[in-house]
């Protein structure tokens, strides 16, 4: 079986392997540099689990090829925070209770930091777009969305009837 | 957040320390960071891949298995059948201390639900896997198949499960678990109004974002690490224990972490096939769903049929109660008769009723085995229930919340399981929900007490 | 068998490739290609990726716009001159999908999916397809009728459609999980007018049958008329007669077919 070479920078680093044919990016992740934090909910492209940035924008590993990754730049949840101290929107999550089984995190992290990196104000409907391609089966997506909004420095709750409801909720 | 202190004033320490606080959970910290170390987390040199071949049929006899072109298939490193398994029935009922045992680990005679798993092939790939898994050939004679509960009991209905000998479970009680309380005949004859409605529920996936599955790494000491997404480790160790005849301390079991769990991980399905192969080929071995069997294959919440027939008089006192219950089990039992048995024991739900009859049925039928959800055997128990007391209300023109006040238990009265109630709270977390959802109620029922019955 | 990854830089030599190999696949933005190998099916072992710089372009002459298959819907998102198109292309699945997706990926997607082909055909839009002997033409209603008959080997490497008045165009899709689920069904209309009175009609549905059709009876019964509520009925009643919708997780088939002249007559009356 022939290898091929692939080479690309992830969370900053160089990184060159030898990789079979046809892997996608998220066993090149997982398996070959050691990095689990993208995960394999579905592997159909539909859950979000396996959100990286390739460029700046978010994509989905586990059908994307690690051949077509060449010379690109990676960035996953390990690269957020080198030290002790998280990236604000890690720490967001945290003060927010925006993790339950903590499953689908690093997709939402990852899609949130695109968005927040392109637009650093968003609105409530533009961070329900950024993370309309992740599922969320454990928090009913509130938590995580305030949570973002936080952040951005953005009114946690928008026009007046949802700010209402929201409110409620506290 | 505020806490209700006025109601049972008197019961209250006032040494509340936690409730109430706001606390971080312990595991966040770890999620945020994406070190939280779930099953598939885990970097296994040499790991083997097996995937499993599965009835096309909803049921059917197995002629003949013939698994030779995937044994010889490259990147296959064994192919392992019903004659491999040293005890090949999951042990699920037998660790609560009832039986019978109904489901092979691996099909040998007859598949009884489509997808029931027949051959698990291991490879040293997952493409090979699914290679070699297309080329093992089963030769099927197709039966009829039963679908629905109550078809399932009809005479003549085709037998799904031969390890009972009849479509439904056998408790010591009967065909079904009876609760009994009075004279339902008498209490209907007393009867102003009397309805009977019947509630149908779906099966409900819990669909978690983390597929069920599990790595088996053979250790040194001649023990077997599994690393797993269950949500019943010990449970699970124990039924592996069994059906490899491993003794228990050969298993060490690795989790405590799911993906998302629900009540969905907890049938034991993948873990003593994963730890076979491993020990049959002395190479760590990973199973892990993809999401077609995560959605389809794996079991579901149970789909439930649920009669309930009523008495009611003019001033809005149910004075009978009905229920029967079909669960439907699918092929085999795995919790399910504990959970019928846990609706039994929730029917008639929170109200004084002076008689009630009560029959859950566990039915088996063709389909997905079912099993655990959140509210395991009284959810929908309950959705069926409080429509019901919706209905009821709406009969003799009463709002629904102040007819549940006139019909809920309080402490002292008898449930329809003989026990006195004791601890009620029911009228006090209505009166409180009254005022949160803005519901108002007349004042007396404002005055009501779950300590006495008056009003 | 071991999965390879080919690339080309020339669609003719690709599409000879193609036509061999009976394994081989083009791979776009791999939502619908690398799913299915992840998913175990073995027929595919060898990704074709086509590398000419034209499929990744966008050529916008007078108002005839031409778009490379390898355009994603991302980019259509973010660019000026398709402002039109934006929304359309912003429904098509989450961030990860639109960074993704592409133009020629979309017109081969199973209905309920290729919305972006819906807005398409209302656009007189020309599918430009290499194959093995060089490249040819079709309209994209014909297209779509003969999609899964093309001859192997054949390419869909650009779409070709005019730009049309902002305000003649219409598009609306319905999806139960929001934002950017799965259509339930989609409109997209072309309505050119001259004094008041509709001189052109094009309407295009997605997910009413196995790939976006134009509907030609509503398209006749708009025309000529001025857009009263009244012509609005009359041509939106029988709509749903002759469609062939699926019934899928999303919705029924009779669900369908019942909430199709009610979304009509909505955008018809915007």
């Amino acid at each position: 079986m022939t290898k091929v070479p692939v080479q690309m920078t992830v969370n900053g680093e160089e990184r060159a392997e030898f990789v079979d044919s046809g892997m996608t990016l998220l066993k090149f992740l997982r398996d070959k540099i050691g990095d689990l934090t993208a995960k394999a909910g579905c592997l159909q492209g539909t859950c979000g689990t396996c959100t990286v940035l390739i460029d700046g924008e978010p994509r989905l590993a586990c059908v994307t090829l690690v051949e077509d990754c060449r010379s690109g730049t990676i960035e996953t949840v390990s690269g957020l925070s080198e030290d002790a101290e998280l990236h604000p929107l890690q720490q967001a999550l945290l003060d927010h209770f925006a993790a339950q089984c903590g499953f689908c995190t690093p997709g939402m992290l990852m899609a949130a930091k695109a968005l927040l990196d392109s637009n650093p104000h968003p609105d409530r409907a533009e961070v329900e777009d950024a993370l309309s391609g992740n599922i969320c089966r454990c928090t009913g997506y509130e938590p995580i969305i305030r949570a973002v909004l936080s952040v951005s420095g953005s009114n946690a709750c928008g026009d007046t009837a949802e700010r209402e409801r929201c409110d409620g909720n506290k | 957040m505020e806490i209700s202190k006025s109601y049972f004033a008197d019961e209250r320490h006032g040494d509340f320390k936690e409730i109430g606080q706001s606390r971080q959970r312990s595991d966040t910290a770890g999620h945020v960071r994406g070190i939280t170390p779930f099953y598939a987390d885990r970097h296994v040199p040499g790991l083997l891949h097996l995937r499993m071949v599965r009835s096309p049929h909803h049921h059917a006899r197995i002629l003949r298995i013939d698994a030779s072109a995937a044994e010889r298939h490259p990147g296959v490193k064994r192919v392992i059948t019903a004659m491999d398994v040293p005890h090949n029935v999951y042990t699920v009922l037998s660790l609560i201390n009832i039986g019978p045992e109904d489901e092979p680990v691996l099909a040998f005679d007859k598949v009884r639900w489509l997808g029931e798993p027949v051959v698990a092939v291991v490879a040293d790939s997952e493409r090979s896997a699914y290679e070699a898994a297309a080329l093992v050939r089963v030769d099927y004679e197709e039966l009829p198949a039963v679908f629905d509960v109550e078809d399932a009991l009809k005479p003549g209905a085709p037998l799904v499960n031969e390890y009972h000998g009849q479509n439904y479970y056998r408790y010591d009680s009967g065909a079904s678990r009876k609760v009994r309380l009075g004279d339902v005949e008498a209490g209907f004859q007393k009867a102003d109004y009397i309805i009977e409605e019947r509630y149908d529920s779906s099966p409900i996936e819990h669909a978690p974002t983390e597929t069920t599955g599990c790595i088996a790494v053979p250790d040194q000491n001649n023990r077997l690490t599994c690393y797993t997404g269950t949500q019943a480790i010990f449970f699970t160790l124990d039924n592996a224990s069994i059906i490899l005849d491993v003794p228990g301390q050969r298993l060490h079991f690795v989790g405590g972490t799911a993906g998302g769990g629900f009540g969905g991980k907890v049938d034991c399905t993948v873990e003593p096939i994963t730890l076979l192969a491993a020990m049959l080929t002395g190479r760590p071995v990973a199973f892990i769903y993809n999401r077609y069997e995560e959605m389809q294959i794996s079991s579901a919440r149970a789909a439930e049929r649920i009669y309930i027939k009523d008495g009611l008089t003019k001033d809005g006192r149910i004075v009978a109660r009905r229920v029967r219950c079909y669960v439907d089990s699918g092929a085999y039992s795995r919790h399910s008769p504990y959970g019928a048995q846990k609706a039994a024991a929730h029917f008639p739900g929170p109200y004084t009723i002076p008689n009630v009859e009560i029959d859950c049925y566990c039915v088996y039928t063709n389909r997905t085995p079912s099993s655990a959800m959140r509210g395991f055997g009284v959810t929908i128990a309950d959705f069926a229930l409080e429509v019901q007391m919706d209905k009821l209300a709406r009969l003799v023109a009463m709002d629904p919340l102040e007819f549940r006040f006139i019909n809920a238990y309080r402490d002292g009265d008898m449930k329809a399981h003989r026990q006195l109630t004791e601890g009620a709270a029911l009228i006090e977390c209505m009166q409180e929900a009254s005022t949160w959802a803005n519901w108002p109620v007349d004042s007396r029922y404002l005055k009501m007490s779950s300590r006495e019955r008056k009003g | 068998m071991t999965l390879s990854y080919q690339t080309f830089s020339e669609p003719q030599a690709a599409s000879r490739f193609l036509a061999e190999r009976r394994d081989a696949w083009l791979l776009g933005g791999g939502t619908i290609l690398v799913r299915r190998v992840n998913e175990g099916d073995i027929s595919i072992s060898t990704y074709v990726r086509l590398l000419t710089p034209e499929l990744k372009q966008i050529h916008v002459a007078d108002n005839t716009v031409r778009l490379g298959a390898g355009v994603t819907m991302a980019t259509i998102a973010k660019t000026p001159v398709l402002a039109f198109l934006a929304p359309i292309a912003r429904s098509i699945g989450g961030p990860g999908v639109r960074s993704a997706a592409t133009v020629g990926g979309n017109l081969f997607a199973r209905s309920p999916h290729g919305d972006f082909g819906v807005a398409l055909l209302v656009l007189d839009a020309v599918v430009c397809i290499e194959g093995p002997e060089g490249c040819n033409e079709l309209d994209l209603e014909t297209f779509f009728k003969s999609r899964r008959q093309l001859a192997r080997g054949s390419i869909v490497t650009a779409v070709r459609f005019r730009r049309p008045m902002p305000e003649n165009f219409r598009f609306v899709k319905i999806s139960r999980v929001k934002p950017n689920g799965a259509a339930v069904l989609s409109i997209a209309a072309l309505l050119s007018r001259t004094e008041g009175h509709v001189s052109a009609a094009r309407i295009a549905l997605g997910a009413m049958a196995n790939t976006p059709v134009r509907a030609h009876n509503l398209e006749a019964a708009l025309k000529e008329t001025t857009l009263t509520p009244r012509d609005i009925e009359r041509a939106v009643v029988s709509a749903a007669a002759g469609t062939t919708p699926s019934s899928d997780a999303i919705a029924s088939e009779w669900y369908r077919k019942a909430v199709l002249p009610v979304h009509l007559r909505r955008l018809l009356s915007t």
